[in-house]
């Protein structure tokens, strides 16, 4: 233990910090206090081109939650967020770095969309569950290229899921622009519209749509699995003494695999939703960085599978907010710089929370 | 000049912005820092010379400029993944994350304007006596010849001077290193931020010979491609450059494809570079199923100065 005490001025109070590595306790401030500081770090460069940060923090809060429309639109973007968050959180729990989110949910987008192109006449009953399905499956074998290198070839996962996204990317470019495009579509980069049976029925006159019903229904199953079964307990073993786990004769192979299906199958729900339920179409653009900012979803709610409905939220506020900021001119990624600076100003904290800290009253005479 | 030749000064060309990255990928991660804010740095590096060029018109300026922004990122990498030991890989995501979202915002005002003046090419004329590669040496940018340079002295230093020997012990043993009283920190902070610096390079000779104007995005990944080119030249600067001019072979290779061959789909060309790595890469694993693939000891893993391994 090391540590030192600073009297603060007025000489009435000391704050003492000392390192303490056996603390156990996660430290729920430091997500909170990350994004405050996230914002100040943001807020400077954004005063250094002459607008005022207040202004620009006004109207994103304005615009997220500033009117039902806002609220609504929030929650919207919130759910492809919290089912990619949940699917890189389960890779991350195994130490496996799925950043592949993006490419995962853009094949899920495709294969959705490829039901209703090969099968436009299905009836709701039968279109929405095969998109779903498509839309899963997609997204699993997107992950399982890149879970079979890692497992049989030693290939980072880091570089190949990095890969696929960019690949994907020009996949959905090459079909909204050339096979897939709309015809009556006045040049528009998109495919037909879906027809009602094709798309999620919307809660209300709101565009949020019962896909996040899944989402739920997806951070349930998470919380169920990883806590209270022994698949969960299987993976923390493995995170935490791969040799022990070995001996213990579990794969650590079979569970990468497992993992990668599951987050990208997860992901690929998310593009299924998105298409179905938000745009009616796939189309150019699809996602404004929904599998990147995933990556900051997963790691400001620590994994904890209700911390990711928050920072979901969160951090769909932050991409509403971004277009609102649109109108005075400024560029929408200003989100992704944020997102960004959220990220290392959290793990930057976590240093913090190896330490404690104690006030104390010098005029007591006590420590 | 014949299409191989042509080929290979293409190959060369835009194979070098691949070199400048990859070389600082692997002076940090020799110091055992993994770094995958370099398609972050690239970017800044990249906008920087851009605006630089457009209101100055000075190269010198804006490739200083580049360089310097991506140095100022490596020191907060470095900061984050050396001081307060946080987790390497998720450091390097959030630089890469804010670089883009702030080159895209820095960018911006001065969109749709062309870079005044680019990276000239030096006619050599004496070199074009050697046959056969002396024609394809009196057609390269001025940066080129920077980077053979660069390679010669990453190698030399190294492999040939004390500084690179304690480096290598650095990023193999942080432990061991620091008994032997070498100062395993400076080592690391200062490879960090030089690796960084040849990021913003890379990034600038990007815009400075390539593309005449500014776009979001504008690596489009080949910031990723040379974290992926590291493991392939096996954390090794000449093998680097072999490397990188693979793969910008494979790159101008595709775009030739597209001004010949009207049958592919231009996207499936684009492709190429992203599944080569792929491919490339599980050859290395399969190569060096049995065998060390060359990555340093400690690699990733923060060195804490109170608990000695």
């Amino acid at each position: 233990m090391s540590g030192k005490t600073v009297a603060l001025p007025g000489g009435r109070w000391a704050i003492s910090v000392r390192k303490d590595s056996t603390l156990q306790r996660t430290a729920w401030w430091i997500p909170l206090m990350s994004v405050c500081c996230a914002l100040v770090f943001s807020g400077i460069f954004i005063a250094m081109n002459g607008i005022s940060p207040f202004l620009v923090y006004g109207k994103m809060l304005d615009g997220a939650f500033g009117s039902s429309y806002g609220i609504g639109e929030t929650l919207v973007k919130a759910i492809p967020l919290l089912l990619c968050g949940l699917g890189v959180s389960i890779a991350y729990r195994i130490s496996v770095w799925n950043i592949g989110a993006e490419g995962q949910l853009v094949v899920g987008a495709i294969a959705a969309t490829a039901v209703t192109i090969y099968w436009p006449d299905l009836p709701a009953i039968a279109a929405i569950p095969l998109m779903v399905v498509f839309g899963f499956v997609a997204g699993a074998i997107w992950g399982l290229f890149t879970a079979l290198p890692r497992t049989h070839f030693q290939v980072n996962e880091l570089i190949t899921s990095l890969m696929l996204n960019y690949v994907a990317l020009l996949l959905l470019n090459y079909l909204v622009f050339e096979p897939w495009k709309d015809p009556k579509g006045f040049n528009f980069p998109g495919s037909p519209m879906f027809t009602l049976a094709q798309q999620l029925p919307s809660i209300g006159g709101s565009r949020l749509h019962i896909g996040f019903l899944f989402a739920l229904a997806a951070v349930l199953l998470y919380w169920v699995f990883t806590k209270h079964m022994s698949w969960g307990y299987e993976l923390r073993l493995l995170s935490a003494n791969p040799v022990a786990a070995r001996y213990a004769g579990m794969s650590i192979n079979k569970q990468i695999i497992l993992v990668m299906l599951i987050s990208g199958g997860l992901s690929g729900l998310a593009g299924m939703a998105e298409v179905s339920g938000v745009t009616h179409r796939l189309m150019y653009g699809i996602s404004p960085g929904y599998g990147y900012t995933a990556i900051i979803v997963a790691w400001l709610a620590k994994l904890n599978p209700f911390g990711l409905i928050l920072s979901s939220v969160l951090c769909g506020a932050v991409i509403v907010g971004g277009y609102s900021v649109q109108m005075i001119g400024l560029p929408s990624s200003m989100a992704l710089m944020i997102q960004g600076s959220i990220l290392f100003f959290l793990i930057g904290g976590e240093v913090l929370s190896k330490y404690r800290f104690t006030w104390s009253n010098l005029s007591d005479g006590g420590r | 000049m014949d299409f191989t030749l042509t080929l290979l000064v293409a190959a060369i060309s835009s194979g070098t912005p691949l070199l400048f990255a990859t070389l600082g990928g692997v002076l940090s991660e020799r110091a055992g820092v993994i770094n995958l804010g370099i398609e972050g740095m690239m970017l800044i590096g990249a906008v920087m010379a851009y605006i630089l060029s457009v209101t100055t018109g000075s190269l010198t300026l804006s490739i200083a400029a580049g360089m310097l922004a991506a140095g100022a990122l490596g020191l907060l990498h470095a900061f984050l993944s050396v001081s307060l030991k946080a987790n390497q890989i998720v450091a390097g995501l959030g630089i890469t994350l804010f670089a883009t979202g702030l080159s895209s915002y820095l960018g911006k005002p001065y969109g749709g304007q062309q870079v005044p003046n680019s990276i000239p090419v030096l006619h050599l004329n004496g070199l074009d006596a050697i046959p056969a590669l002396g024609k394809v040496f009196g057609h390269l940018n001025a940066l080129v010849w920077v980077s053979f340079v660069a390679v010669i002295m990453i190698h030399f230093y190294l492999f040939k001077t004390p500084w690179g020997l304690h480096l290598r012990s650095v990023g193999d043993s942080p432990s061991t290193s620091d008994a032997a009283g070498i100062r395993v920190f400076r080592y690391q902070y200062a490879h960090v931020i030089a690796g960084s610096m040849l990021c913003g390079l890379a990034g600038a000779s990007l815009i400075l010979v390539f593309t005449p104007s500014w776009n979001d995005g504008l690596t489009s990944g080949r910031g990723w491609i040379a974290v992926a080119l590291i493991i392939f030249a096996r954390w090794n600067p000449v093998r680097a450059l072999l490397c990188a001019y693979l793969f910008g072979a494979f790159e101008s290779l595709g775009f030739r494809m597209q001004l010949l061959e009207n049958a592919i789909p231009p996207y499936f060309l684009k492709m190429m570079p992203y599944l080569t790595t792929i491919i490339v890469l599980m050859f290395v694993g399969w190569r060096n199923r049995n065998r060390p693939n060359g990555q340093p000891e400690s690699l990733g893993v923060p060195y804490v100065r109170e608990q000695r391994v």
